[in-house]
């Protein structure tokens, strides 16, 4: 009767890991579209719901005093951080949250190893990433939080110390699962720890802060990955579905930063992209004297404009001008102007980030475009603006081959009648290059905070 | 040993379906879709409870430190999630 009893709970447990299995699916699906996406969200969070508390009618389990200790403390921390985090600090938040599940997943490996689970090499593989995800992710939030700088660090020889670390993590892999002679169980465990976390700062410190986008959608494949490894270790399909998708999920994101910069995954990674600024404006010297334009100036070509394309960067968000960006646009668009937000894959600090900030401004999400969309028709474009942004608009991506950045696909307001450049001042971009557009016949410099400059064109309007 | 050969089955099916998914996703939801995953990352913490719950001293302690974790990037992301997505508006 017992027998039969354990036999039912364990499909019970079965049914709803695959219910919520079903759920996740469901709720990726919807969020291919922003008229489901938050019933995604919904249905996503039910699954999990769901997987949670049949795991707590699990029979192994014989005392749940510390298992409440972490999830109200975790619960609690976690509502915070999701109610205050502005959205300007969403790429921050991202990484250290790619950190935690990481290391999560990390302490369930360890903990099986302890147990002596039989499953070693899928215990290596969740300490490996779990670690290596969690410090990765930690640098990834100092540099994006600019507690550390955004700079690559490069050194001598970095080449060699990390394949000397792969090696080691590589020899302590044999040792744990197959040798067991060298070190006693949790001597190794703690190795591996070690090397993992290592292996992490060195993966992500010797990449600039422009290319950061990549690595937050890397970090949370990665993330995913460990929570599918963790799966194995505990024979869990429900971790690996969900898992899988998250590493998925983050791999394609990957690929799209990438092909956006023109740049494959290894030269991302690798190459310390922005560290120095060299020869880069060797192919554009003939750059010649800015425009400068006052406000008011600016202001009788916007009310003359039939159609305002707005180009959003990261210093918009900086800036924090996107309410202020909205008024404008909703005074252009009554003045009779057409008005639309051209955004760039890797405008802002991760994807979508724009995106976001600009949904928070209630600007409606059918007036955004991609590049693609508006590159063909630049010409017919009266007015371009560009707040904050400035790598994703270069021209020298298209005309000059010597640039760093040449072959990257850029939004080309270069092309229409009239570019304003928002601009606090005239230093390069987050990756450290010149930027020829600003010399352009037909650009015109507005100095300034991009909000107080916006906010005073919106004064004109009004006025 | 073909436990797992099973779930390596699960996994591969799990990511080309993911793939599929995931491609359809418009750029403006991008970072709803991060924070998103994020959250889903946090199955973790099913392992996280069994051993937080299995009455034996250091895999208690290393499970309570995974499932505060995993519960914070849970509830963390779920809840940023809605918020960015209560904000993706058409015009009326």
């Amino acid at each position: 009767m017992d027998l039969l009893n354990n036999f039912d709970t364990a499909v019970l447990v079965n049914v709803a890991y695959i219910a919520a299995s079903i759920l996740f699916i469901v709720g990726l699906k919807m969020l291919g579209s922003p008229d489901t996406a938050r019933r995604g969200n919904l249905l996503s969070s039910t699954g999990m719901l769901l997987a949670v508390l049949v795991t707590l009618a699990d029979q192994s389990i014989i005392d749940f005093t510390w298992i409440l200790v972490g999830l109200i403390s975790g619960g609690v921390i976690g509502c915070l951080a999701a109610t205050r985090v502005q959205m300007t600090s969403m790429p921050e938040m991202v990484a250290i949250f790619n950190g935690f599940g990481g290391i999560a997943s990390l302490l369930v490996g360890s903990a099986e190893f302890v147990r002596e689970s039989d499953y070693l090499f899928p215990i290596f593989l969740t300490v490996l990433i779990g670690g290596l995800t969690f410090t990765g992710s930690l640098v990834a939030y100092g540099k994006l939080s600019e507690i550390l700088g955004g700079r690559p660090t490069l050194y001598k020889g970095q080449q060699i110390v990390n394949s000397i670390l792969l090696l080691l993590i590589a020899a302590t892999g044999i040792e744990m699962i197959f040798l067991q002679q060298i070190f006693t169980a949790s001597e190794t465990l703690l190795i591996l720890c070690g090397l993992a976390m290592v292996l992490g700062i060195l993966f992500v410190i010797p990449i600039g802060g422009a290319d950061m986008p990549v690595v937050i959608a890397l970090l949370n494949s990665f993330s995913g990955l460990a929570a599918c490894a963790a799966g194995f270790v505990i024979e869990n399909n429900v971790l690996i579905v969900a898992g899988a998708l998250v590493g998925a999920s983050g791999l394609i994101l990957t690929n799209i930063m990438c092909k956006a910069m023109n740049r494959s995954l290894a030269n991302v990674l690798f190459s310390g992209f922005g560290s120095v600024s060299e020869d880069t404006s060797s192919g554009s010297v003939e750059q010649g004297e800015v425009k400068p334009i006052s406000s008011s100036d600016a202001y009788l070509i916007l009310e003359a404009a039939s159609s305002v394309l707005i180009v959003p960067g990261y210093g918009m968000a900086v800036a924090q001008a996107q309410h202020a960006v909205r008024e404008l646009g909703e005074l252009l668009e009554s003045n009779g102007a057409e008005v639309k937000y051209a955004i760039h894959p890797v405008a802002g600090r991760m994807p979508g980030h724009m995106n976001v900030l600009l949904a928070e401004a209630n600007v409606s999400y059918d007036v955004l475009v991609e590049p693609d969309d508006v590159n063909p028709i630049m010409e017919t474009v009266d007015v371009c603006m560009v707040i904050g942004a400035n790598d994703v608009v270069n021209p020298d991506a298209k005309d000059n081959e010597g640039s760093p950045i040449y072959g990257m696909p850029i939004i080309e307001v270069d092309n229409s009648k009239t570019v304003f450049v928002l601009k606090r001042s005239m230093a390069s971009g987050f990756a450290g290059i010149q930027n020829p557009l600003f010399f352009k016949q037909n650009s015109r410099m507005l100095f300034g905070d991009a909000k107080e400059t916006v906010s005073e064109l919106v004064a004109e309007f009004k006025a | 040993m073909e436990g797992q050969i099973l779930l390596l089955f699960i996994l591969v099916l799990a990511i080309f379906l993911g793939i599929e998914l995931i491609t359809k996703v418009p750029s403006t939801l991008h970072t709803p879709l991060m924070s998103g995953a994020n959250a889903i990352s946090g199955i973790t913490l099913v392992g996280a409870l069994l051993s937080s719950g299995s009455g034996e001293t250091i895999t208690t302690i290393l499970g309570t430190a995974a499932v505060f974790f995993a519960t914070i990037n849970v509830i963390g992301g779920y809840l940023v999630t809605n918020r960015m997505l209560g904000m993706f508006k058409k015009k009326q």
